[in-house]
């Protein structure tokens, strides 16, 4: 190649206590090079990248630009440099507009002029293609527009160099079209851009170069034209991965969830679910697809019995009907009064009345499973606490998207964590760890758990093996409705493939799945039906077997009222 | 691109956060924290001490003192044990709360209120019932004012989420007024404090301070029980750990956090009742002495276990007999106690932040750098 090089690393490592993130690292970008970083979550990309933005200091190693050593301590010592980083998350102040982000922190010596920044940014905006107003506050933006700001944030600085954290993770395939687009046109501008990111088909589709990082090592650097996604995956993960998700056929599904009209408000009282109604089957997963933000946690935490619903109505069917009842979650008036209802038969399918019947020979008869449903049970969960639902005996799991803040509690073990559904049973006022610590061994044996222990602090493992434990307790819970809000998130790809077979093997056992996903190809893939959701609207219930990425793309932002979605 | 010349140069170490680290290590920290504490204080002590820059006592009489003051004599270790069960008791009391992550800055009033409800009974009841019911009553009255004291601002955290801390700390100061308020009601004009009373002394076998010592020892393991094997205690830490764990779990956080404050309460009652009915037969504002505040950071060291705070109670009377040695042997100031005691605790707690970051040196020269302990 006869380009020059830009900016170079060599020998780069960077240590977080025993762990080491970057391990002796060499990396060239050439000037005017898309270059991809590709790697599993963890892998290192993105605390490689904050070395050359100044945020971490490398604990060994040399950083070259334009061939001269350079030292890089501080972002400002990066912005000299002229490199420029847009991270995951964005750092902009809601109440100014884009202009007024854009110049904060610049030490211009000029005057400070609102009318001429207003004019370099437009026309910053123009030469790249870029659609702005730069005018318009942060908090009226959507999220691909607050992306925008931090993009020209970087190049109002100069920047030669930049470096994009996972750009694409909270766009739109359309909005991905349109970014990919202007990174396209900075390149031919003779920028250097690269960008961090583990999906494969958008470094097919927007690099040049493609480096490969595992496990915090540089494994290679290959040129995207010679590369295939089952060779990048490969020295992504070291070994060959088949990617399928294999989906089969609902079998005989039936109404578990009924979700009618529901609206709720959040705790500034704006709404955050509107007029939602859907319903979930048996032996069916059932995603929601959505920008982040969009009221699929406040949807799925109103099912649970944590957001408090201001109309509408949510009805679990339990299927009881030809099975026989029992004393487990009903008093014995509770009993009597469903008989004098025509609620029961026997065996031999005459009606039950436990008319002229004493206490003691009701109790026996349903004890000895004779006395049957005659029809599944209906319950209305609106209004329930969690506590509620789980003593009317209705088997709903949810494995929240806020693992260790609301899952798991992350200082305590995984026998500890297990309690957490189980500990109230028995009479006494102790606690009994006999049982979790058993299921606790049980999910780490069957799941591959990789922890020291059964008394290792949660938090001390890594996502993947947060995430079994989570939902190995939620399946163990044997549900009839298993609630996964972005299961797969921050986890590497053997560790989404695990979840995935989970999920279909919940689905395949008869649970009504619910899966809440951020990545439209597995939504796709893996999903009977997908529902999406619009700033907590719902936009439309798909066949996943048909649908395309582009329609689901399309309303996800359809009737879009901006500024409501969460960066 | 400009002829920018990139100035800066490698920092001459920076931190890294441990992993982990290994239990004997970590040890080894605190002793030389403690260590290097001792040595600060000498120095402070040469500074202040007449007798001790004029060669009438030496450094090593200096150090004795920390011995002394608390094995010297035999009424000396009584006394220190009396004094490291009081300070056990009422950290123990604040456990419950600070396990939940609720700041109980109140210990001292509820303490407080605790003695003062013993001392009520016995000075109106005093003689006029048999001895073993006025101390029931003296106990069941010490109980319900401290777990009032605390239950108070608990409420007002369930119901309208009122910064605990700031509550707590300000019903000590309701606590001292209503104590002053009564001292002027009982005690006749021309005295200055209230007599020991007569009545409603704890009953005493071997040595006066045995009994207080033996429940209090009682009650650690106890609460260590509670805490760790109860259903009750497993609460408590799950809503010390994330609220919105304990909700998605189906736990009453408003339910748990007000009988917790209600545990931590009746704790400091009995820890009152022992300071009232064990100990003085008397009240002042000053009871309770500021324990309260030290049980805090107690409680803390010992990372709210119960057992573990045997020693840092411990450690913390040594250091308060100490201290109070010096200050006699070495002719300095009343308040050079606290000084010394302030200053060994400070290195203390500083050593923490080594026990979960270590430091790592730039080498000049040299590719790799060295971690250092």
């Amino acid at each position: 190649m006869d380009k020059k090089i830009a900016l170079s690393m060599r020998g780069v490592t960077k240590r977080f206590g025993n762990v080491v993130a970057n391990h002796h690292v060499d990396l060239d970008v050439y000037q005017g090079e898309i270059l991809a970083v590709l790697g599993e979550n963890g892998c290192g990309k993105t605390t490689l990248m904050n070395m050359l933005a100044g945020i971490y200091f490398p604990d060994e190693g040399k950083i070259y630009k334009d061939g001269e050593e350079v030292v890089i301590r501080s972002p400002q010592d990066a912005f000299n440099l002229k490199i420029g980083m847009i991270h995951q998350h964005f750092k902009l102040v809601d109440r100014f507009t884009a202009a007024e982000n854009i110049v904060l922190g610049t030490h211009e010596k000029e005057q400070y002029n609102l009318k001429t920044v207003n004019n370099r940014v437009s026309g910053i905006a123009e030469k790249y293609g870029f659609n702005i107003d730069p005018q318009k506050k942060i908090y009226d933006m959507s999220v691909s527009e607050k992306q925008t700001v931090e993009i020209l944030k970087v190049l109002y600085r100069g920047a030669d160099i930049l470096i994009l954290d996972e750009p694409t993770a909270v766009l739109t395939p359309q909005e991905i079209g349109r970014l990919f687009k202007v990174l396209k046109s900075m390149k031919e501008d003779g920028k250097s851009i690269i960008i961090i990111t583990h999906k494969l088909n958008e470094v097919l589709e927007v690099s040049d170069r493609v480096a490969i990082l595992r496990k915090g090592e540089h494994i290679a650097t290959v040129d995207t034209c010679e590369a295939t996604e089952a060779s990048l995956t490969e020295m992504m993960v070291g070994k060959k991965v088949s990617l399928n998700i294999d989906r089969t056929e609902p079998v005989n599904p039936e109404t578990r969830l009924d979700i009618r009209k529901l609206n709720c408000v959040n705790a500034e009282g704006l709404p955050v679910v509107k007029d939602v109604s859907f319903t979930v089957n048996s032996g069916e997963i059932l995603g929601i697809a959505g920008i982040a933000g969009s009221g699929q946690r406040e949807l799925l935490e109103a099912i649970a019995g944590m957001q408090p619903i201001n109309s509408g109505e949510i009805v679990f069917i339990n299927p009881k009907k030809g099975r026989p009842v029992t004393f487990y979650h009903k008093t014995l008036k509770k009993v009597k009064q469903m008989a004098a209802q025509n609620a029961f038969h026997g065996w031999n399918g005459k009606p039950v009345s436990f008319q002229g019947l004493s206490n003691g020979v009701i109790r026996r008869l349903v004890g000895s499973g004779e006395v049957l449903f005659n029809e599944d049970e209906i319950i209305d969960l609106r209004g329930r606490t969690p506590l509620e639902i789980r003593e009317l005996g209705i088997r709903l799991s949810f494995v929240p998207e806020d693992r260790l803040g609301m899952g798991l509690v992350g200082s305590m073990g995984i026998t500890d964590n297990m309690m957490l559904r189980s500990y109230r049973k028995g009479h006494v006022g102790f606690v009994d760890r006999k049982q979790p610590r058993k299921l606790a061994e049980e999910i780490i044996q069957e799941l591959e758990v990789n922890t020291p222990g059964v008394n290792t602090p949660v938090r001390r493992l890594s996502g993947g093996n947060v995430q079994k434990v989570l939902l190995g307790r939620e399946i163990a819970f044997a549900p009839k409705v298993l609630m996964a809000a972005y299961p797969v998130r921050g986890l590497d790809i053997n560790s989404s493939y695990t979840i995935y077979n989970l999920l279909n093997k919940q689905k395949q056992n008869g649970v009504a799945v619910i899966f809440v996903g951020e990545d439209l190809d597995v939504l796709l893939a893996l999903c009977d039906r997908i529902l999406v959701i619009n700033s907590g609207a719902v936009t439309g219930i798909v066949d996943a077997r048909t649908a395309t990425k582009e329609e689901i793309g399309l309303m996800m932002t359809r009737t879009s009222t901006v500024g409501e979605e969460d960066a | 691109m400009a002829e920018h010349k990139n100035i800066v140069h490698e920092p001459p170490f920076h931190l890294a956060k441990r992993a982990s680290i290994v239990w004997w290590k970590a040890w080894l920290i605190r002793i030389a924290a403690v260590a290097l504490g001792l040595v600060v204080c000498g120095l402070v002590a040469y500074l202040f001490s007449d007798r001790l820059r004029n060669g009438k006592k030496t450094l090593e009489d200096f150090y004795y003192c920390f011995i002394k003051g608390s094995f010297g004599t035999e009424r000396k270790l009584w006394k220190f044990l009396k004094n490291m069960a009081v300070l056990q008791c009422i950290s123990l009391a604040i456990t419950p709360a600070f396990r939940m992550r609720f700041w109980n800055t109140g210990a001292e009033g509820q303490t407080l209120m605790g003695v003062w409800g013993a001392i009520a009974v016995a000075f109106y009841l005093g003689g006029k019932i048999p001895n073993w019911l006025l101390l029931t009553l003296m106990f069941v009255a010490a109980l319900i004012c401290g777990a009032v004291w605390s239950v108070i601002p608990a409420i007002f955290k369930a119901k309208w989420d009122t910064n605990e801390t700031l509550f707590t700390l300000m019903m000590n100061y309701v606590a001292t007024y209503v104590v002053s308020y009564f001292l002027v009601v009982w005690v006749p004009s021309g005295s200055s404090s209230l007599g020991k009373l007569k009545f409603g002394k704890l009953p005493s076998f071997g040595h006066d301070y045995l009994l207080i010592i033996l429940i209090v020892l009682a009650l650690t393991v106890l609460l260590y029980i509670y805490l760790r094997y109860s259903k009750q205690g497993y609460e408590i830490s799950v809503v010390g750990e994330s609220v919105r764990t304990a909700q998605y779990s189906g736990m009453n956080v408003k339910k748990v956090v007000i009988r917790t404050m209600i545990v931590s309460g009746l704790l400091c009652g009995l820890a009152g009742y022992l300071i009232g009915a064990g100990l003085d037969q008397s009240i002042t504002t000053e009871s309770v002495g500021g324990q309260g505040f030290t049980a805090i950071m107690v409680s803390w060291l010992a990372k709210f276990n119960p057992l573990v705070m045997l020693l840092t109670s411990g450690l913390v009377s040594l250091l308060n007999q100490g201290a109070a040695q010096i200050s006699q042997d070495f002719n300095v100031s009343g308040a050079f106690p606290d000084v010394i005691v302030g200053i060994i605790l400070f290195f203390i707690i500083g050593s923490e932040f080594f026990i979960n970051y270590q430091i790592i040196l730039t080498r000049k020269g040299h590719a790799g750098r060295e971690a250092v302990k």
